[in-house]
């Protein structure tokens, strides 16, 4: 099997290498990729869309609809994740583990046993469990603003600087997953629940759904970002820029949703009480 | 010779590179045994192929692709587009790199399922066990 | 490319690839992808692709590193291939 791996491997290789020698040459300002539709782009972008950021957009207003599937595919994919691990989430582990905050004894209950929920002086923690390290947890609390700052400032600026929904979102999730990495998973999930990112999840691709039906109420096509400018009262040119921030929010939204709720599957097994 | 030396490999070298990479990860996903690594396999191949992609929207002597809105000459910001590396492979590969993550959560979560039925994570094993 | 330094780091990441994948210990294949996804992103910093740079950044050497170590921290973390 191997061999037949190898052997296939090396032969499209070849093929593709004797392909590549017809390539033109690299960085050819008028090879065929870059003559047809991208000088359109690059020329006529300040003058549609005053948006100075052509990959913002192109992706979000020339190519809207491909964008707007591919956040469906996010979508898709946290939903996807959920079912297949969280049907576990209703069994609690046999054995769970508390330690005394003040003296560090760690005690372990089988069984239906458990200290009183609101007890001040006990915590729980991962059977897998580490000293408690005070410097990382700490540390962690603080950056974790600073960072969700910085993902919001890249959202807003997409139009000026490279960044956008997905770079944006992505940050925002990590900024969550930097928590549940420092601290806990349940410190993460007492700051934002299951229920609200799967809500948060699918409002962002409703958003993006919804400035495109909008666009169609008013009488133009779908994602014409142009038929927003009577609602808005700017111009239609400043009407497609804020029709881009809008679909960027959005974007953001779903992509930070996702992100956290395939971090919480994949780290505790679908149990949400454990985690890395 | 010569002129596979000098026009073919000089000017072409870099894509022999990219083909190389995605080969690399295709032969990963078909002829290794344990899951994550095949998983790790299919990733590198999808970033070979955005690499590939992306290499081939550059321009020399040409400026990333945004603009200068507070342009120099005034209120008019005018764009040749011979001075600009072309945007449109950049706007498809972005959705390409935001799918693979979303492809890499799906696969890491089937692996775990399989590992909570098999035990294992080495597919001659799990062959076996499902052949029993 | 341009300088010999791109060349290198496309010789790197041809390296890291392999590394990643002949690696007994899925910790370390999860690092190494890492590193890879971080290289890419240097290319196509250097090529001129900023958006594409930051999202690889983000996306690659962030969150994607960090779910494989959250699923092999779930599963084994030896490998006998």
């Amino acid at each position: 099997m191997r061999i037949l791996g190898l052997l296939s491997c090396a032969l499209l290789g070849a093929l593709l290498i004797a392909i590549a020698a017809d390539f033109p040459e690299w960085g050819d300002a008028h090879s065929p990729a870059s003559e047809h539709l991208s000088p359109y782009f690059i020329e006529h972008t300040m003058e549609d869309t005053s948006v100075p950021n052509i990959v913002t957009s192109v992706l979000a207003d020339y190519r809207g609809y491909d964008t707007m599937f591919e956040t469906i595919v996010v979508f898709c994919a946290g939903i996807a994740c959920f079912f297949l691990l969280g049907s576990y989430a209703c069994a609690e582990p046999e054995e769970r583990f508390y330690r005394s905050v003040e003296t560090g004894v760690v005690l372990r209950f089988t069984g239906d046993a458990r200290p009183r929920p609101d007890s001040p002086c006990f915590e729980r923690i991962d059977p897998r469990w580490t000293p408690r390290d005070i410097i990382i947890s700490m540390v962690g609390r603080i950056m974790v603003p600073f960072i969700q700052i910085y993902a919001l400032y890249v959202v807003a600026h997409g139009h000026h600087s490279p960044g956008g929904g997905f770079q944006g979102g992505v940050i925002l999730g990590a900024a969550f997953i930097l928590l549940a990495l420092s601290s806990n998973l349940r410190t993460m999930t007492r700051c934002i629940d299951h229920k609200v990112l799967g809500v948060l999840s699918a409002l962002g691709v409703m958003i993006y759904a919804g400035v495109g039906v909008t666009c169609m109420v008013m009488g133009s096509n779908f994602l014409d970002y142009a038929a927003l400018h009577t609602i808005l009262g700017v111009s239609p040119v400043a009407a497609r820029s804020l029709g881009i921030l809008f679909v960027e929010v959005g974007v953001a939204m779903t992509v930070m949703a996702t992100m956290v709720v395939i971090y919480n599957n994949v780290a505790s097994a679908g149990r949400y009480e454990e985690g890395l | 010779m010569e002129h596979f030396l000098t026009e073919v490999l000089a000017d072409h070298y870099n894509y022999w590179a990219y083909i190389a990479l995605m080969m690399i990860g295709l032969y990963a996903m078909i002829a290794k045994n344990n899951l994550v690594k095949k998983i790790i396999g299919m990733n590198i191949f999808q970033t070979a192929i955005i690499l590939f992609y992306v290499s081939i929207g550059f321009k020399k002597n040409a400026t990333i692709p945004i603009l200068d809105a507070h342009g120099a000459h005034g209120h008019e910001v005018v764009a040749h587009a011979v001075d600009y590396i072309n945007p449109l492979p950049h706007v498809l590969m972005l959705t390409a790199i935001v799918v693979s993550v979303a492809t890499l959560g799906v696969a890491l979560a089937l692996v775990l399922k399989i590992y909570r039925e098999h035990g294992t994570l080495e597919e001659d094993d799990i062959l076996n066990q499902l052949s029993e | 490319m341009f300088t010999i330094v791109d060349e290198a780091v496309l010789l790197l990441v041809i390296v890291c690839a392999i590394g990643a994948l002949s690696i007994k210990d899925l910790v370390g294949a999860g690092i190494l992808f890492g590193a890879y996804s971080f290289m890419m992103c240097m290319l196509w910093a250097v090529m001129g692709a900023v958006d594409v740079a930051f999202t690889e950044a983000s996306v690659g050497a962030g969150v994607s590193t960090v779910l494989l170590i959250a699923a092999v921290f779930r599963t084994t973390r030896k490998t006998r291939d």
